[in-house]
């Protein structure tokens, strides 16, 4: 771990500020994610702004009728907070699918919107790695593959995200808000909020340098049945090979976003057309265009399998 | 005292103390933080110094040169020591790969530098500013390749084996399984990683760490650092695990030496996770073929078993095919083991090494030929039992109760209601019930202990025996209590410190039934001596409730002990019993698995293991072995990999996030039985091990209820989701 100073913000605004104001700065706010690759210094900010006193850790209704959720949310309140338990079961189930317990009290909401890859390589300081050392290659590909990504890659990273939140949330149709430095704010669409790798997999999401995240929101609830299975090795404390978050309403309509599979939640729009039809014809044009490795080749017939049950459930 | 005969009666048999469910006397301390592990040792007057290993980054190799300048100037730091500074190094005698020292890389993280600073951060912030230059050589790190090019290793290494007339036996048997199985590299995982402090005092040096076997270190550490072996005081009272990943020096204890020597203060270092996967050993990786052929009446008339593993120059063999020597009869036999040159890191011995990954094969070879047959397969293991070594029939086994282990277990576990492969399904689960033979050779090492008699009448035995969460301190406060004729609360265990008699230490489940007997001789002794003080006749003195007795005189031992108090020492040695006669230690795995239908993935819903192991010392502490190790096969079964980049040369998933071992989720109902038994041929103690036994064939009986579930059959571990679904019904 590198040397760096601290700061403690009293305000989103006054956070955005003190990151443009400190080249290299980053926010923590759990900390689960950030610290873990400060230890092995593949995060290496000089500067931290720790966000945890800024308040933004409350779930209050929107005008609209829906739900905006607080940056600084932990997990765990946001798993079991009534109103998400009644009206977005999908977002719970996959909260408590991930983690421990012990780090879901710790984890955030933004946070855990912007956790880092698990590819091991990227792990491995010693291992060319394009997302943590700009074009230094990808070791990945040729090597151990079975976890990473089938769909969204690219020649330069084939890595997946690995929340199970954010799968939920894009199958939810949420909205980042965040704050800039010179204090504007905006609103973006989970869909445009991760980015896919291309040839710049270092960059990963939407925001710009010092962007702060002030709350996640969610639209009106949807209704239908709320199913989020996750498929792993193990039956806890593991991240997904492949996960299922459905909406799936009493005429078999519905949307769906599949994580384990690509570098952001995975979701497809014309594929939700297609639930009526079931999982083979909807998993055809979802995961149209899979490049998968010999390795994790097993994730096509996976999704499409775990589909097929979630719609049966959804029926059942 | 020599082991020659078999025991007859002594005072072990009164079972009082000994073979009572007793908790650990180590409990307390462990549950409540005080017990002293070997990186929190910490005297407020002692400025310690912090070391932080720096790894190689490539597999193999020579380094060119090394920049330390960054790291020097760096804040705190009190000295880098490098693997060039210190020249090459005489390796430990038990030693594969080059712990430190020369510029030539064997392995991927092989240690090449350490930052000593005043604080671990420091440390750890500096030794990312050590540059090395490396000139990269072609390394073979895949073991399918390897394999090709493996030979017989020399005669330090088992020798093939081979009875009666193999080849022609099984090619005119009418019933015959020819098949291949594979399992992987595997990582011990132990929860304490290696750790070390070195403190220098002149010439001398004492060295807190985390050993199993402390006099194996202590002379590979003083070989290492070139002194003599007396100038070494080794301490490890307290082990967070080992498997087999501790019974070696390790370069913690090597870089904590040159560190405090390096900046002239007490050095601590610990492995980084990352290092226990590369750093360290791990249980090789194997290839195997398994021939059998039988009459139609189950009766085997040839079994063939080969097994392909790599290691550096100079390695070992997985020894893979040992059990296939003992545990089923037939008159026609072969074994073989082969070794390829591989330059991942040293292979070495895992729990149960040879008989975990040889049973994993063995017991699926088992369980396909008996449905080839027809036969139950608890039948078919019944039908080719032995009581005596099928190599060589002269020798008897000194106790065998393998069918009483699966004919209980059988009855236990509702056997009778497993059903054809692929036919029971409740909801999304398809269920499976598997078995396996559990078998593990019982060991025995030299064992010494002195046990003392306090003027208050405390019994304290002193050995350098290990403790690495087995219960050696509760089984050998026992055994001394049982011995001395008093309650365990009257007996203090000190271990793990070289300045005790050289036990025989933790490893190959031989620790609890050779440490005790070392304490049983040391007690013969202690005993003689109060007998000759009270001037009694050591034949028929008894030692009961605290008093010595002989005839009506009855002295309590305190008295005995008078003020200067009394001490017993020996060792136990060990005569030719373990060759004239086969021991070894037996046991039936049942297992009920459910298979997801559609998504493949496994889970465990019951486990029981029936064991006949001689006497059980402690109910307790044996089945918390038992269901640690079981628990360890449903890893084995279902999860546990060391991924091999075969192009780079090491393993990829070197952290607890990627190198998955079970969770409480995974870990269902476990019982556990133990059959009531003595083996007088093993030890005067009567017993023999459970550590390993407890692992060996689960993972087989695992894979034999996923196949009962699913009719799907994998012959390579880890039987992971993907090796399934392919051949799982269509559900879409
Ligand atoms: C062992 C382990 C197992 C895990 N298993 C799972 C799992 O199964 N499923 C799963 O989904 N997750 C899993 N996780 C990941 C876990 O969910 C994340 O670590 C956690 O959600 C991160 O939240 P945090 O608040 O601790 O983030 P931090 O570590 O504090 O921060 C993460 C990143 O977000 C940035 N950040 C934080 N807040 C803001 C903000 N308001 N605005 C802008 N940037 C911000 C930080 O600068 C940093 O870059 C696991 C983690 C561990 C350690
Ligand atoms: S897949 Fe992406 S994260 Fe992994 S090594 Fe390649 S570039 Fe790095």
């Amino acid at each position: 771990m590198k040397s760096f100073t601290y700061e403690r913000a009293s305000t989103a605004e006054a956070a955005a500020q003190a990151a443009a104001k400190n080249s290299g700065a980053k926010f923590i706010a759990g900390g689960t994610n950030l610290l873990d690759l400060m230890k092995l210094e593949i995060e290496t900010p000089q500067h931290l702004i720790d966000v945890n006193g800024i308040g933004l850790d409350r779930i209050e209704a929107t005008p609209e009728g829906g739900l905006r959720i607080g940056a600084l949310v932990r997990n765990t309140d946001l798993a079991a907070n009534e109103t998400v338990r009644r009206d977005y079961g999908l977002l719970s189930r996959a909260l408590v699918a991930g983690a421990s317990g012990q780090l879901r009290n710790k984890a955030t909401t933004a946070g855990n919107l912007l956790q880092r890859t698990r590819c091991p390589y990227f792990y491995d300081p010693n291992q060319p790695c394009n997302k943590r050392q700009a074009g230094s290659g990808c070791s990945a590909i040729g090597g151990v593959t079975r976890q990473l990504g089938v769909i969204g890659t690219s020649d330069a990273c084939i890595a997946t995200h690995p929340s199970d939140m954010a799968v939920a949330m894009r199958a939810l149709d949420a909205e980042v808000e965040t704050v800039k430095s010179d204090g504007s704010t905006r609103s973006i669409p989970i869909a445009n909020f991760h980015r896919l790798p291309g040839d710049t997999p270092h960059v990963e999401t939407a925001l710009e340098d010092g962007e702060f995240i002030t709350a996640v929101v969610l639209p009106k609830p949807v209704g239908g049945k709320h199913i989020y299975r996750k498929v792993r090795d193990r039956a806890s404390y593991a991240f997904a090979l492949v996960s299922i978050a459905a909406v799936i309403q009493a005429d078999g309509r519905g949307r769906v976003a599949v994580g384990g599979v690509a570098p952001r939640p995975w979701r497809v729009e014309e594929a939700d057309a297609e639930l009526t039809k079931g999982a083979r014809a909807t998993s055809g044009i979802l995961l149209d265009g899979a490049r998968p490795t010999d390795d994790n080749r097993f994730k096509i017939d996976l999704v499409e399998r775990t589909l097929g049950a979630v719609i049966a459930e959804a029926k059942g | 005292m020599q082991f020659d005969t078999p025991a007859t009666t002594n005072p072990i048999d009164r079972m009082k103390v000994v073979g009572k469910p007793i908790h650990r006397i180590d409990g307390q301390l462990k549950t409540t933080g005080r017990a002293k592990y070997a990186y929190e040792w910490h005297d407020a007057d002692i400025a310690y110094a912090y070391g932080y290993p720096v790894g190689s980054a490539i597999a193999k190799g020579r380094i060119t040169s090394m920049d330390t300048s960054a790291a020097k100037a760096a804040p705190g730091v009190l000295a880098v020591v490098t693997t060039l500074d210190v020249g090459d190094l005489k390796k430990g005698q038990f030693n594969t790969a080059n712990l430190f020292g020369g510029s030539q890389i064997q392995h991927y993280h092989q240690a090449v530098a350490v930052v000593v600073a005043e604080t671990f951060e420091q440390a750890r912030s500096a030794a990312s500013l050590i540059k090395v230059d490396y000139a990269e050589e072609k390394g073979f790190f895949d073991l399918e390749v390897a394999a090709e090019k493996a030979v017989k290793p020399d005669e330090s290494q088992e020798p093939d084996s081979a009875v009666g007339d193999f080849d022609a036996a099984f090619r005119t048997a009418p019933v015959t399984l020819d098949a291949r199985y594979a399992t992987p590299d595997q990582s011990h995982a132990m929860m304490e990683p290696h750790a070390s402090i070195a403190a220098w005092n002149g010439d001398e040096v004492t060295l807190w760490t985390s050993s199993q076997m402390i006099d194996w270190w202590r002379g590979d550490f003083a070989q290492t650092l070139g002194i003599e072996k007396d100038k070494v005081h080794l301490m490890s009272p307290f082990i967070g695990g080992g498997f087999g990943g501790k019974l070696f020096l390790r370069v913690d204890a090597v870089l904590a030496a040159f560190g405090a020597k390096a900046c002239g203060r007490p050095v601590k270092v610990a492995l980084p996770r990352p290092f226990i996967a590369n750093n360290t050993t791990h249980r090789p990786a194997t290839l195997q073929r398994i021939r059998i052929g039988a009459q139609r009446d189950g009766k085997i008339t040839a079994i063939g078993h080969e097994s392909w593993s790599g290691n550096l120059p100079d390695g070992s063999l997985e020894t893979a095919v040992m059990q296939t020597r003992l545990l089923y009869a037939g008159e026609n036999r072969m074994t073989a083991m082969r070794l390829a040159a591989l330059d991942l890191p040293e292979g070495n011995a895992m729990r149960a090494p040879g008989e975990a990954p040889g049973l994993m094969a063995l017991e699926i070879a088992i369980d396909e030929m008996a449905e080839k047959l027809g036969i139950d397969p608890i039948e078919f293991r019944i039908i080719n039992d032995t009581q005596v070594d099928p190599e060589n029939p002269e020798r008897p086994f000194s106790h065998r109760d393998l069918i009483g282990c699966l004919k209980l277990g059988a009855e236990r576990f509702g056997w009778d209601s497993r059903k054809a492969p692929a036919t029971r399904r409740e909801g999304n689960w398809m269920i499976g019930l598997g078995v396996a033979a559990a078998f593990r050779n019982n060991l025995v090492l030299p064992s010494g202990a002195r046990v003392r008699l306090g003027s208050d009448g405390i019994v304290t035995v002193e050995t350098d025996m290990t403790d690495i969460g087995t219960g050696s301190y509760t089984i050998i406060a026992q055994t001394a209590a049982e011995m001395m004729g008093v309650d365990v609360d009257r007996v203090a265990v000190q271990l793990g410190d070289s300045r005790f008699p050289v036990s025989a230490g933790s490893g190959g489940q031989f620790g609890a039934n050779s440490s005790t007997s070392g304490v049983y001789a040391a007690c013969i002794k202690l005993r003689e001596a109060v007998a000759r003080k009270l001037g009694f006749n050591s034949a028929d003195v008894i030692f009961e409730d605290g008093n010595v007795r002989s005839g009506n005189r009855t002295v309590p031992l305190a008295e005995a002990a008078g003020v200067d108090g009394l001490v017993g020492e020996d060792t136990m040695t060990w005569g030719d019993l373990t060759e004239t006669h086969q021991q070894s230690t037996f046991g039936g795995h049942f297992v009920e698995v459910g298979v997801d239908v559609v998504t493949g993935e496994t889970r465990i819903f019951r486990m029981l293991a029936v064991c006949a192991a001689g006497r059980i010392l402690n109910p307790i502490t044996a089945r918390s072995q038992m269901i640690g190790a079981m628990t360890m096969g449903v890893g084995g079964a279902l999860l546990e990999e060391l991924s091999v980049d075969t192009r780079r040369g090491f393993f990829v998933n070197h952290d607890l996030a990627g190198y998955e071992i079970p969770v409480h989720a995974d870990i269902p109902h476990q019982e556990v039985i133990f059959l009531d038994e003595t083996d007088p041929y093993s030890s005067p103690m009567k017993a023999k091990g459970v550590g390993e036994l407890g692992l060996c064939g689960v993972a087989a009986a695992i894979a034999n209820a996923i196949y009962n579930a699913t009719g799907v059959r994998v012959r390579d571990y880890p039987i992971t989701l993907d090796k399934l679904i392919g051949g799982l019904p269509d559900v879409a």
